[in-house]
């Protein structure tokens, strides 16, 4: 390894080291319940984000200068069983993909950062809000830059968790939590999913090392050592994921309910970042893409309805914010479209400026009717209002069908709760209520305590 | 067979039978509860350094020092091994944790004496290598949940019909296999008898319905210790994997996968905290039984780490329960309790440990899971499905339990709830140890392995078994892999 290698490696380090100091630091101060103050939280939040971005920023200049566009950062085995060829592999790669993305992610991460510093100024929960930022930071970076498949799901799965639990923000009241609940349940179906299509990948190649698995090649080149049925189906489990992730149809009524979270983690993780993931994914494993014309297909149909049905979606929501999620569906979609038929530079640097754009409306979100207002002012008429060509044709019984369509967004968490979680609760609580009848058969008394206790004794002056 | 440097096993099994003897005496219930703290405190170091000293050894198996029972019976009952070796200290830290996190105020429904007695019992039986020894501890262990339950004048016919059957077909069925021991088709039986046995105490469906009734009716004290320490599996492990055909196990890797999503999807529904709990730990014990049954070196070491972070996370997970339960009372999940701002230190606990038992990165369950899936993909890719959908659901159950404890509401109160210390300090200890082996799981994994290719090994030597891998290349390839 020569000098300029060394450089590399420890910048490398430095980017993915810097935020996972930020989670140990804030994590350890909740543990010990040492109280930071906002000052002290904002402060290493925006070091730790600079401390991350100037050597992504250095690493970029130094790949534009030489000429490299593959740059990996090996960190050794975590775990390894060399017997049964089991390892668990820490390595980062810079690339055309990892470098561009990273920095996208530490720019709105930095920008969110400042904006919340001021917004939950003086909030109670403003020590969990950075928490909880740190941790998706972590998992973010960890997620751009991994370089080996279990290295991506360890990310993949912390930018999950935070994101739930910054749905749940608002925790003391009851639709935030729920819809937390809900964002967690799809995510965790699609960690699911995305576990075994790693594990599937490594079954078929023997193989969760990017840069070995696509022989080497930088990105977005390369081939894989798998069969067309085999990519298939690997595929298809890691496209389920990324529509977990990016609320792809049929998971897209999670979007919506993001929203409950504060708009500085609406603006960030489900306008910007955490919906890229997904598609963020499906471009790292290009090659699998194309290899199963299948897949692809696949792919071009589920970025399609999701783009379509985010456009009809996005314009009959009743608040801006929800409106702003539809309309980050419609990008999104359009983005899995483009992965789906090979644009990868494309959808990248679609990725990008949507990222950006998203984020400064949804920042913009909360002063909307004030900006309306100085726009009226400034050009002294009322904003014009425009009607679609389309939809000035259309019938008016088909309109109203599509309205109702759009607003109650597909009937998809209808069709999700009516044919899998209402068939699945009922199922297990009809199993409970046999286990009930057979031990009070078993019993000479009713079995269950538990069936008789308080739903609310924390309210009563019994306490400790 | 090598010698420990110290009677470790002996001391570690009389401290608590001495303890439980001297706190039986003790009429104030605050220094019982005193007493307990340190005797269980030096159970565990006593465990630890037997542990430790194994560990030195580098054998297989060791048995102590001027070993006493040896000398008396002219037999190995007492032996350390490298299964046994990290359950000792385990199950001596879930006693110790569970009595120090005991509140004052609830010193007088729960019984120190037994408590202490049931360590000793379950120290007796981790360490005891004597097949007919072992079962009779594994009865006796039943005696003191039974005991309670009786004097909290409740139904006992669940548990005692249950634990009845247990005891009969495990006296059955070793009766039968001593016996019959040139009757193949008697052995045969005597192995149904025992794996059934063996099964219905590690809660496997539809035998499971005592779990259930233990939670409601004893404490959660003493139901909890009853049953993280994995007790059940580890008979499974001593009693049936050394004489099981490669086929009964796959079988029993069966059962127990569905008694795993059963309980997974049970514990989704349950409307009270006990009942989650209960169900959560038996979808987590079934699952270290498939990988335990897969009898191949990945499956068996990642259910052999299993088993270590889900004694480690389950505890602190059920701890946490336990102390909001004697601060509030039973914990209904109908509706959201709001407790966060009253106890934000239990809400975090609370996350970590439950993440913890999921496998979620950073925690010491993590590459335990990792593990034990790719064993269970190596051999049946099905079971590899389904053990990662388990784990899914039960992460959605435990974000479902979490939110609904401690969000939802607002909800204020006159007293303070925050944690006491000596429950900060078990707090604390299980949170290192969580972390710790989560960000350095590198020597817990390859000492697992190690005792998986062992187990192999040992079980290769069996006429009954018939493995499906060849443990002596396996072993073979180790040696390669470790030597310099």
């Amino acid at each position: 390894m020569n000098d300029f290698d060394i450089w590399l490696y420890w910048l490398g380090l430095a980017v993915v080291t810097i935020p996972c100091g930020l989670v140990a630091i804030l994590g350890l101060s909740a543990l010990l319940g040492i109280t930071l103050s906002e000052t002290s939280i904002s402060r290493l939040t925006q070091a730790a984000v600079l401390g991350s971005l100037l050597p992504a920023i250095s690493i970029l200049l130094l790949m534009l200068a030489t000429g490299r566009r593959f740059v990996p950062i090996e960190l050794g085995n975590w775990v390894s069983i060399p017997e049964v060829h089991f390892h668990f592999h820490w390595k980062f790669i810079f690339d055309r993909l990892s470098v561009p993305f990273v920095i996208l992610a530490l720019v709105l991460c930095g920008v969110v950062g400042a904006f919340t510093r001021r917004y939950l100024h003086r909030e109670e929960g403003y020590h969990r809000f950075f928490l909880l930022y740190s941790l998706f930071l972590a998992g973010m970076t960890i997620s751009a830059l991994a370089g080996t498949i279990e290295t991506l799901f360890f990310g993949w799965e912390l930018v999950g968790l935070s994101s739930a639990l910054l749905v749940a923000y608002f925790h003391e009241r009851e639709l935030p939590v729920r819809n937390g609940q809900r964002v967690w349940s799809v995510y965790r179906l699609a960690d699911a999913s995305f576990l075994l299509g790693a594990l599937l990948m490594h079954h078929f190649a023997g193989e969760g090392d990017f840069g070995t698995f696509f022989e080497n090649a930088a990105w977005p080149g390369g081939s894989i050592p798998l069969s067309q049925s085999q990519a298939l189906q690997v595929g298809l489990l890691l496209l389920l994921a990324a529509a977990g992730k990016s609320a792809l149809v049929p998971f897209s009524g999670w979007l919506p309910r993001a929203m409950e979270g504060p708009t500085p983690s609406s603006a960030v993780f489900y306008g910007s970042l955490s919906v890229h993931l997904g598609a963020y994914l499906l471009l790292r494993l290009a090659p699998i893409l194309e290899a199963s014309w299948q897949l692809q297909l696949i792919v071009i149909g589920i970025g399609g309805i999701s783009a379509f049905f985010g456009s009809v979606m996005s314009r009959v929501q009743s608040d801006v914010k929800s409106s702003l999620a539809y309309a980050s569906l419609t990008q999104v979609g359009i983005i899995v479209t483009e992965i789906g038929m090979g644009f990868y530079y494309l959808a990248l640097v679609h990725i990008l400026g949507h990222a950006c754009l998203r984020t400064l409306q949804l920042l913009r979100a909360p002063t909307l009717l004030n900006d309306y207002h100085a726009m009226e002012n400034a050009i002294g008429m009322r904003l014009p209002d425009s009607t679609d060509w389309l939809a000035a044709r259309l019938p008016s019984s088909l309109k109203r069908w599509w309205y109702r369509f759009g607003y109650e967004r597909g009937f998809m968490d209808l069709i999700l709760d009516s044919w899998v979680v209402h068939p699945f609760v009922a199922a297990f609580q009809l199993f409970d209520r046999q286990e009930r009848r057979w031990t009070n058969w078993l019993s000479t008394e009713p079995s269950r305590e538990s069936d008789h206790i308080e739903h609310h004794p924390e309210s009563t002056e019994r306490v400790a | 067979m090598p010698e420990l440097h110290f009677p470790w096993l002996e001391f570690s099994i009389l401290t608590p039978f001495l303890g439980a003897l001297v706190v039986w005496w003790i009429g104030d219930r605050q220094i019982a509860r005193n007493w307990s703290i340190g005797f269980c405190f030096v159970a565990l170091l006593f465990a630890l350094g037997e542990w430790i000293d194994f560990s030195m050894l580098g054998a297989f198996e060791a048995h102590d020092h001027w070993d006493i029972i040896t000398f008396l019976f002219h037999q190995d009952v007492f032996v350390i091994d490298e299964l046994s070796a990290p359950l000792l200290p385990l199950g001596a830290l879930i006693y110790l944790v569970t009595v120090l996190s005991t509140l004052r105020t609830k010193a007088s429904r729960f019984s120190f004496a037994w408590t202490l007695f049931s360590e000793a019992i379950m120290l007796a039986t981790l360490s005891c290598r004597t097949s007919w020894m072992m079962i009779v501890l594994l009865i006796v262990a039943t005696v003191p949940p039974w005991i309670e339950i009786k004097r909290r004048q409740r139904c006992t016919r669940v548990y005692t019909i249950h634990m009845g059957l247990f005891a009969g077909l495990l006296t059955v069925g070793y009766t039968l296999l001593t016996l019959g021991q040139d009757m193949p088709g008697c052995t045969l039986i005597a192995g149904a008898l025992i794996s059934s046995a063996t099964l219905l105490r590690s809660g496997i469906c539809p035998l499971h319905c005592w779990t259930t009734d233990l939670f409601e009716k004893a404490t959660f004290g003493t139901a909890m210790l009853f049953m993280t320490p994995l007790t059940g599996a580890y008979a499974v492990m001593r009693l049936v994997l050394p004489i099981a055909p490669d086929w009964a196990l796959h079988w029993i890797a069966i059962a127990s996968l569905i008694t795993a999503v059963y309980a997974s999807g049970m514990a989704l529904v349950q409307s009270e905290a006990r009942r989650f709990f209960c169900f959560l730990l038996l979808s987590n014990a079934s699952l270290v039984l498939v990988g335990l049954e897969l009898v191949t070196p990945i499956g068996l070491a990642g259910a052999l780490c299993v088993w270590l972070s889900v004694g480690l996370s389950l505890t602190g997970f059920g701890l946490t329960l336990r102390s909001i339960e004697s601060r509030i009372g039973r914990i209904s999940l109908h509706d959201y309790h709001g407790l966060y701002q009253q106890m934000p230190g239990f809400a975090g606990f609370f996350l970590l440990t439950g993440l913890a038992s999921i496998g979620f990165p950073g925690t010491i369950g993590f590459i335990a899971m990792e593990l034990l899936v790719e064993g269970a993909v190596g051999v049946y890719p099905i079971i590899g499905a389904a053990v990662v959908v388990v784990a899914a659901l039960n992460g959605i159950a435990v974000l479902h339990a979490y939110f609904r404890i401690f969000t939802g509401r607002r909800s204020t109160t006159q007293v303070s709830l925050q944690a006491r210390m000596p429950e900060r300090v078990s707090v604390l200890l299980l949170t290192v140890l969580i972390i710790g082996g989560g960000m350095v799981p590198g020597p817990g994994i390859a000492s697992r392995y190690h005792a998986a290719i062992e187990l192999g090994r040992h079980r290769h030597v069996n006429p009954n078994a018939e493995p499906t891998v060849d443990h002596e290349h396996l072993e073979d390839r180790h040696q390669e892999a470790v030597s310099p």
